[in-house]
């Protein structure tokens, strides 16, 4: 099978360039033009830019170019094809890094050195690899869309090769590949439809990126945790596997930090990491770690099962609306095979001022803000391709998505959050003041909420939320009538509040024990919190008080220090233990 | 052979509109009007309508002036000439000597391929402790200085890049004063930097466009500075008077303001300079600092708003201090962890227990009774704002550590601080003889609760 740039080269130009604005190209067309198709304009040094069809009006049509435009003239010709804008399915999509169309980057780092070349466009997945093949049909069967032909082998993963997602009915095996190597364009099956028409079918196939992916019996209800080894998430406000959830925060409060840390404790089988519209630096930093981190679950690199999209912010700006569809359709894929995925963007706010961007070009009537009016029924035509799903043959799989949200002033009532808050299922806000206090991760523990069950059970999770917002109500009285005025009762609460926050909410992301928290663990050290807390204090005032609770948070936070097993970890949980029978009173008894 | 167009259908703003054929876009022109010539940029194609922007404005170009296509996009010269030297936002000797010959390079050229960057890890030292151990500043960061007008955030940027010693000074003045130009000049030259250093200045006298020209010149020469494996510093002030030219011609240009009359692209157009800041595998590094006033010394202003979510953290300067608050460097993990075991918890926890401070000293302020804790936490935040957080200290990183660590033997007890047990028995300074008795109480203490836990 043919790449994306070869498929879509049509047999001549067949439109002109009338006007150039920014990265919009104004063409006029000869024949048929089709909405959402692939075109490319030709610059006069022969140099193809890959481009969008947005709007068509009669005869003329509105291109974005996924390029920089510079040196594009009117007159100059274009190509329009009728394709819509795919990406490429197959096996050898794990452990790559691609930009928001799927361009496989250290290959273009290969062939054009230091910087981007606008223009390049490379096969995404190699002609050249060969995988060893299992057919896992016979002749004379039928299949319909999505059954597995055969698999081959991809990392730790059985990667399934798969009828066609696009076709309708059923269809005869006429033949079918040996047991074998191939590469991604050979072919592997030939299936007849009803009207007795042969079709070639090769490992690869191609799929458009707006259009979500979804060949199931039926959607699922999500209901399966999904741990992410981050405390105050899987117990507080968890996630579950097909679900959706959004980090709101403004800059500085640690959204890209708890997206990195996610996309390598969580418990998973593969993680699609979309960096839009967001540093490069960052990616760097997940390129260049992942392949030296192992899996504790499977033992092999972080990289096996993650897939980069990186369209960063100095990145062709349409291109960034592009990439979390890319990064959405290959997450659907995976999920095809029985795997369950998550899909993790960063930032949907820069994916939202794409296309405010465009909007303005486009001169629409502007909504709030300057968004497009149909901001929000593009963000939950997104999150909307989250799910858990039931396959035609009984497998499940689920792809999860969680997006970062970064408005503008750190004031959660504007649009994007707004739309994002509609349709997810947990809601993860962070807040300034918790990250400048370094209160880490900088979640707020009273604004944030879940929709989905988590590993601790309701009614704990429940009573510690109370504390949390009994002890906040009572620093709030504390700031009005000060601590004298304050009953030693309530002062105790305050107290017991933040210890919970202190040592069970808090989180050192950078140390090797504290920064990821096995679900077992969790649940085990929430009950021994909740121990505390319901510990009644034998002090006398709240000198003492204070005194008492820095020390059980001291012997806590060492605690969570040390390795579960190790003879340190039984040392401190031993102090615990003995502060919590002697009721604080542990260095008298 | 030269060819004019001289059918100029629109003077507005700083655009003008030409018909003309054969036209690239964002292709530099020139305008020839009886004022002389003056540069400009395709910014629109329409049919056989051109807009072109002026780079001096259209001031006194009338619809009989005429105007030449130069069939190449903005470009700036490199060469090693250029230290020394003073040019303008179009690229011009604003020094009264000759242009300097060299290879033209283009401006706003694609960006660096990801997968060629190296992970920061070299860290910067300034020898400013709220930098280096709170916010440490790593080489190929681009950091900015929030601050209001009146703050010395010049004088701020100006020592840290004499003191982070750089190969090369990159210096991109926009909307600047004269008198601010001039002292930046004196300090490189006391400092004897201006051998290493060249300056792309617009001042705030000079046409609005040339303004936006600035950071573009900057990191295009830095850029092929750092692809020779030298260590470039760009220093950019002021970033905000750059959004607001972009606001300016957006808005001559009827685009649709997002918020505050600021382009909707406003994100886009400063992180697309921003992200020039790069350490490149197997060549050199450009570091990328600048000043970013906030109008009204509101951070929730579209210029810091966008701009904290594009760089790799921010210093605040308020009140002639780096505030611990809010500021932070994004980076710092990289290299905090490989200088001194005690670097990070340090960190941590002087500005955990500064925050506390503050709020003991709201309490204090609305008249309540102060505890113990209360007086304690007063105590330490008086001697971590004197001999810490005071601009005017500057000391090494282990020397700040230190300090750092007397200063809480001084006012707390170990378990107080939250600092884990394995650190406070290395660092927790020793109490001497000559100390008075509290030392020794401290002492006994620590070993008290050592044994419980041992026990």
């Amino acid at each position: 099978m043919a790449t994306q740039l070869e498929q879509a080269v049509p047999k001549a130009a067949n439109a002109k360039i009338r006007a150039v604005y920014g990265n919009l190209v104004v063409v006029e067309a000869e024949g048929r033009v089709v909405q959402n198709s692939v075109a490319y304009c030709i610059r006069s040094d022969g140099v193809r830019l890959l481009s969008e069809v947005i709007r068509v009006r009669g005869q003329a049509a509105d291109l974005q170019v996924f390029e920089e435009t510079r040196g594009l003239k009117v007159g100059d010709p274009v190509e329009l094809t009728e394709q819509m804008l795919s990406v490429d399915l197959g096996p050898g999509l794990l452990g790559q890094i691609y930009d928001g169309l799927q361009n496989p980057l250290p290959e273009v780092a290969k062939q054009a050195g230091y910087f981007l070349k606008p223009g390049m466009y490379l096969p995404a997945l190699s002609t050249e690899k060969r995988w060893e093949f299992t057919p896992k049909v016979s002749i004379g069967q039928r299949v319909r869309a999505a059954d597995t032909l055969g698999t081959v082998p991809e990392g730790i993963f059985e990667h399934c090769v798969m009828a066609p997602f696009g076709w309708r009915g059923e269809y005869v095996v006429e033949k079918i590949a040996p047991r074998g190597s191939y590469t991604v364009d050979q072919e592997i099956a030939v299936l007849r439809d009803r009207s007795g028409d042969l079709h070639s079918v090769s490992m690869q196939q191609r799929w458009p990126v707006k259009r979500p992916l979804m060949v199931c019996r039926r959607r699922l209800m999500p209901e399966e945790p999904l741990v992410t080894r981050v405390r105050i998430i899987d117990s507080m406000f968890p996630v579950v596997r097909g679900g959706t959830y959004c980090i709101p925060g403004p800059f500085g409060a640690g959204k890209t930090v708890l997206q990195q840390i996610t996309s390598r404790n969580a418990e998973i089988d593969i993680v699609i990491i979309a960096a839009c519209g967001e540093r490069a630096g960052e990616v760097v930093e997940t390129l260049r770690d992942f392949p030296k981190l192992t899996d504790p679950r499977t033992g092999r690199t972080l990289m096996e099962r993650t897939v980069i999209i990186v369209n960063t912010s100095a990145m062709p700006v349409a291109a960034r609306e592009a990439s979390v569809y890319t990064a959405a359709t290959i997450g659907e894929y995976y999920r095809q095979m029985g795997l369950n995925v998550l899909l993790l963007a960063d930032s949907t706010s820069r994916w939202a001022q794409a296309m405010r961007e465009l909007s303005g070009r486009l001169e629409e009537i502007p909504g709030e803000e300057a968004f497009p009016a149909y901001l929000e029924s593009r963000i939950a035509a997104f999150y909307e391709r989250a799910g858990a799903i039931e396959l035609n043959d009984g497998r499940v799989g689920s792809l999860t998505i969680g997006g970062t949200v970064s408005p503008a002033g750190g004031n959660f009532e504007e649009p994007v959050t707004q739309g994002t808050l509609k349709v997810v299922g947990a809601f993860h806000g962070l807040s300034r003041a918790r990250s400048d206090a370094r209160r880490y991760p900088a979640i707020d523990p009273l604004e944030s909420w879940s929709k989905y069950p988590g590993i601790i059970p309701q009614a704990d999770m429940l009573k510690m939320r109370r504390l949390l917002q009994q002890g906040n109500e009572v620093r709030q009285m504390m700031t009005v009538v000060g601590e004298e005025g304050t009953s030693l009762e309530d002062f105790i609460v305050a107290l017991k509040a933040d210890f919970f926050d202190n040592c069970y909410l808090q989180q050192n992301a950078f140390d090797a024990v504290d920064g990821a928290t096995p679900a077992q663990r969790q649940k085990f050290v929430f009950r021994k919190a909740m121990e505390v807390v319901d510990t009644e204090l034998k002090v006398q005032d709240k000198a003492e008080a204070r005194r008492v609770m820095f020390e059980i948070s001291d012997l806590f936070r060492n605690w969570n220090y040390s390795a579960e097993g190790t003879e340190e970890y039984n040392r401190w949980l031993q102090a615990i233990d003995e502060f919590i029978a002697t009721k604080g009173q542990r260095r008298h008894a | 052979m030269r060819k004019y167009f001289d059918a100029i259908r629109r003077i507005a703003g700083n655009v003008v509109t030409v018909q003309a054929t054969g036209v690239g876009y964002d292709e530099l022109a020139v305008i020839e009007s009886a004022h002389g010539e003056s540069l400009a940029q395709v910014i629109r194609l329409e049919g056989q309508q051109v807009s072109v922007q002026i780079f001096s404005g259209s001031q006194g170009v009338s619809n009989n002036d005429r105007v030449r296509f130069l069939r190449r996009p903005m470009e700036a010269i490199f060469s090693e000439d250029l230290f020394g030297r003073v040019f303008d936002g179009s690229g011009r000797p604003r020094d009264d000597r000759p242009m300097p010959a060299g290879r033209r390079i283009p401006i706003g050229a694609p960006p660096v391929n990801p997968v060629m960057r190296h992970m920061p890890d070299k860290m910067i030292h300034t020898g400013i402790p709220m930098i280096d151990v709170f916010n440490s500043l790593v080489e190929s960061q681009k950091i900015p200085i929030f601050s209001v007008a009146g703050e010395p955030y010049n004088e701020l940027l100006a020592r840290i890049g004499m003191q982070a010693n750089a190969d090369i000074i990159i210096l991109g003045g926009m909307g600047l004063r004269h008198d601010d130009y001039l002292k930046f000049c004196r300090t490189f030259e006391e400092g004897g930097a201006l051998g290493r250093t060249i300056m792309f200045i617009h001042t705030a006298a000079d046409p609005v466009v040339e303004c936006l020209l600035v950071p573009d010149l900057c990191l295009a020469v830095g850029e092929q500075f750092a692809l020779q494996s030298k260590r470039v510093l760009v220093l950019l002030t002021d970033m905000t008077a750059f959004a607001d030219a972009l606001k300016e011609i957006s808005i001559i240009m009827e685009q649709i303001p997002s918020n505050r009359g600021y382009p909707g692209d406003l994100y886009t157009q400063m992180a697309r300079r921003y992200e020039k800041a790069v350490d490149l595998e197997g060549a050199g590094s450009m570091t990328i600092l600048a000043c970013v006033t906030m109008p009204g010394d509101d951070v929730t202003h579209p210029v810091p708003d966008n701009t904290g979510y594009i760089t790799e953290g921010q210093f605040y300067l308020r009140n002639g201090r780096i505030e611990p608050f809010g500021s932070l460097s994004r980076l710092k993990q990289q290299v905090n962890g490989k200088t001194r075991n005690d670097h990070r918890a340090i960190m941590d926890g002087c500005i955990q227990l500064y925050a506390l401070c503050r709020e003991s000293r709201e309490k204090r302020d609305m008249g309540f009774e102060m505890s113990e804790w209360d007086k304690k936490l007063l105590k330490y935040g008086e001697l971590f704002e004197e001999r810490i957080m005071d601009l005017a200290v500057n000391i090494p990183l282990f020397e700040a550590l230190d300090r750092c660590w007397a200063i809480l033997a001084e006012c707390f007890e170990p378990a107080e601080t939250g600092i884990r047990r394995a650190l406070i028995d290395e660092h927790w300074p020793k109490p001497r003889v000559s100390t008075a008795p509290t030392g020794k109480e401290k002492a006994a203490k620590k070993d008290e609760s050592k044994q419980l836990v041992t026990a």
